[in-house]
């Protein structure tokens, strides 16, 4: 048995027994982030604080919320948002933060391609990071479902039939994930309880992986420099705060994770409380109607990318290039050929094709808002194809890249 | 050596164990996702003929979905060709289309468009013709007409009729 003493304190009690101190430097006051870096490096932060917004306001809805064909749309609509005291704030809370958390995810995607923060010993923060993306997609698709509206019902039919897989006309399986040949009483219960219980314990369990992925190669800095941390971190903890390239975690770099923080939280709660309407589909303000289809069912703003990649090909194409879109970021660390870890704007032809990209991704959605007609459906096709040139055009413009 | 061998022993009998139990509650937790029966046998519908109009879309609901029926006026008759007429169903002699009515290419509701005599789905642009065939991509395939059988002046959904196994037999529905 280890060796125990009269403890001095409780501290000292604690410690004796958990190490907190020893957990406190690993976690937080030895884990070095480089000086080097801006504001885009707090958007992890402000993701973990708008899941844990995502989490409490979703407490509070499921203690009125009812997963019933019959009463679902009714206890969102009457009973949280008239007679719960303040329910109206987490629903829009949770709207808010649900469309949020997607414009923050992809500011921090598109950072980490930016910098290129995906390659050289990052590839499994990437991988992890776009498996939580993928994972926080079907967390907002069956979220979309539950209030039972026409939007969830339309977008819940168009989404289970892609599981069909085209002209293999899979109904079976279609069937299968419904538990209907419509969605219905057991597709609602089912979407609820992946939204509320297996969902979310796999982010919970994703974010600990991407954190963990951070440990060995640490946070990525503004010039894509190579710092030893071993050094760096003895030079500050010898007193040369100054000389040294890193910081502490905690409480230094939190001081202004924190404050971007602060920004990003007056940003939010001002679309909570004035500008909410934005996350709210008035299509979804009526009940669901299985013999009514929306005039136009489109989906919310940070699906519309793919789904215009979907839309304007024929029905099996439509269906590769769709699931192509779903998982093609995943290769990114292995589709760019170059060694070079370093901005955009200074590796050439990778800058243009950064901004070619983001330019594209802008168009595909903007045309997936609007109407099949021309000339949307044509600009949508052009931008379709172009999103594919792009990732078949980027192993060849990064072999070519010259050494930084 | 030996002992490396007995834990090599109850690993793999521990393996054996979790693989059977793995498969058993991987058959379990499909199963569990299965409609319920009550919801598989939902039952029949019947529709009566009699009432419909020409050139006016009824629609009607069998297993959630919903169902198109459109009385064909004579002059729609006559302009169609055989691919469309195959698909008919034919009650004392009045020319019907009988589909699910859900697009083939994601399952939105088409809309009827009596003037120009066929559909048009909203959701990406689908256009069918009034017999249900898809003229204007990206749908690949026709309205799917429902197991039906005649009776009298109605139609029963849910039963194969001789007409629907004629249909079946010509390579009209699948």
């Amino acid at each position: 048995m280890a060796h125990f003493e009269k403890a001095t304190s409780i501290k000292d009690w604690l410690n004796q027994r958990l190490a907190l101190d020893k957990v406190e430097k690993v976690m937080a006051s030895e884990y070095w982030i480089p000086k080097n870096i801006n504001f885009l490096w707090a958007m992890g932060m402000v993701l973990a604080i708008t899941f844990t917004l995502l989490l409490v306001s979703g407490i509070f809805l499921l203690m009125y919320y009812q997963p019933n064909v019959d009463t679902a749309f009714d206890s969102v609509n009457y009973t949280i948002m008239q007679e719960v005291g303040f329910g109206w704030l987490w629903r829009h809370i949770h709207a808010v933060a649900a469309s949020v958390v997607f414009l923050i995810i992809y500011i921090h995607m598109l950072t980490g391609i930016y910098y290129g923060s995906y390659k050289k010993g990052r590839e499994m923060i990437w991988i992890s990071g776009m498996l939580l993306f993928v994972t926080f997609s079907a967390e907002a698709f069956s979220g979309y479902m539950l209030p039972w509206g026409q939007m969830s019902y339309w977008a819940g039919m168009v989404i289970t039939n892609l599981f069909s897989a085209g002209s293999l006309e899979l109904n079976g399986v279609v069937e299968w994930i419904r538990g209907d040949y419509v969605p219905g009483q057991a597709f609602l219960n089912r979407f609820f309880m992946l939204h509320v219980l297996l969902l979310p314990l796999a982010i919970i369990a994703l974010i600990g992986i991407h954190f963990a992925a951070l440990r060995i190669p640490h946070v990525n800095n503004q010039d894509g420099e190579e710092i030893d941390f071993e050094v760096e971190s003895k030079k500050y903890l010898e007193g040369d705060k100054a000389g040294s390239k890193v910081i502490r975690f905690a409480n230094d770099f939190m001081s202004k994770d924190m404050f971007v923080v602060s920004v990003f939280l007056m940003f939010f709660f001002y679309l909570t409380f004035w500008n909410y309407g934005f996350a709210m589909d008035p299509v979804n303000f009526d009940p669901a109607n299985g013999l009514v289809t929306p005039a136009h069912i489109y989906p919310e703003w940070y699906f519309l990318w793919s789904y215009e990649i979907l839309r304007p090909f024929g029905k099996d194409v439509g269906l590769i290039a769709f699931a192509i879109a779903q998982v093609i970021f995943f290769a990114l660390p292995f589709m760019d050929r170059s060694q070079n870890v370093a901005p955009a704007n200074r590796r050439g032809l990778f800058g243009i094709w950064f901004w070619a990209m983001v330019v594209d991704l802008i168009v595909l959605t903007a045309m997936g808002k609007l109407p099949p007609e021309e000339p949307y459906s044509t600009i949508g096709k052009i931008a379709a194809y172009l999103f594919f040139v792009l990732w078949i055009a980027l192993p060849f413009i990064t072999k070519s890249e010259k050494k930084l | 050596m030996e002992k490396s061998s007995r834990r090599g022993f109850m690993g793999k009998a521990f393996g054996a164990v979790a693989g059977v139990g793995a498969i058993g509650s991987l058959v379990a937790m499909k199963k569990s996702w299965d409609p319920l029966p009550s919801v598989a046998a939902a039952g029949f519908t019947e529709i009566d003929l009699s009432p419909i109009e020409e050139n006016k879309l009824v629609v009607d609901k069998w297993r959630g979905k919903p169902i198109f029926v459109l009385k064909k006026t004579a002059e729609m008759v006559a302009e169609q060709d055989e691919a469309e007429s195959a698909r008919d169903v034919v009650v004392n002699g009045s020319h019907y289309m009988i589909t699910i009515g859900l697009c083939t290419h994601l399952g939105c509701i088409p809309a009827y468009r009596p003037g120009k005599h066929n559909f048009l789905c909203a959701c990406h642009g689908g256009e069918f013709n009034a017999s249900g065939i898809e003229i204007k991509s990206p749908p690949p395939s026709p309205l799917v007409i429902p197991p039906f059988k005649i009776v009298g002046s109605t139609v029963l959904l849910g039963e194969e009729g001789p007409e629907y196994q004629k249909m079946k037999a010509d390579g009209v529905v699948a």
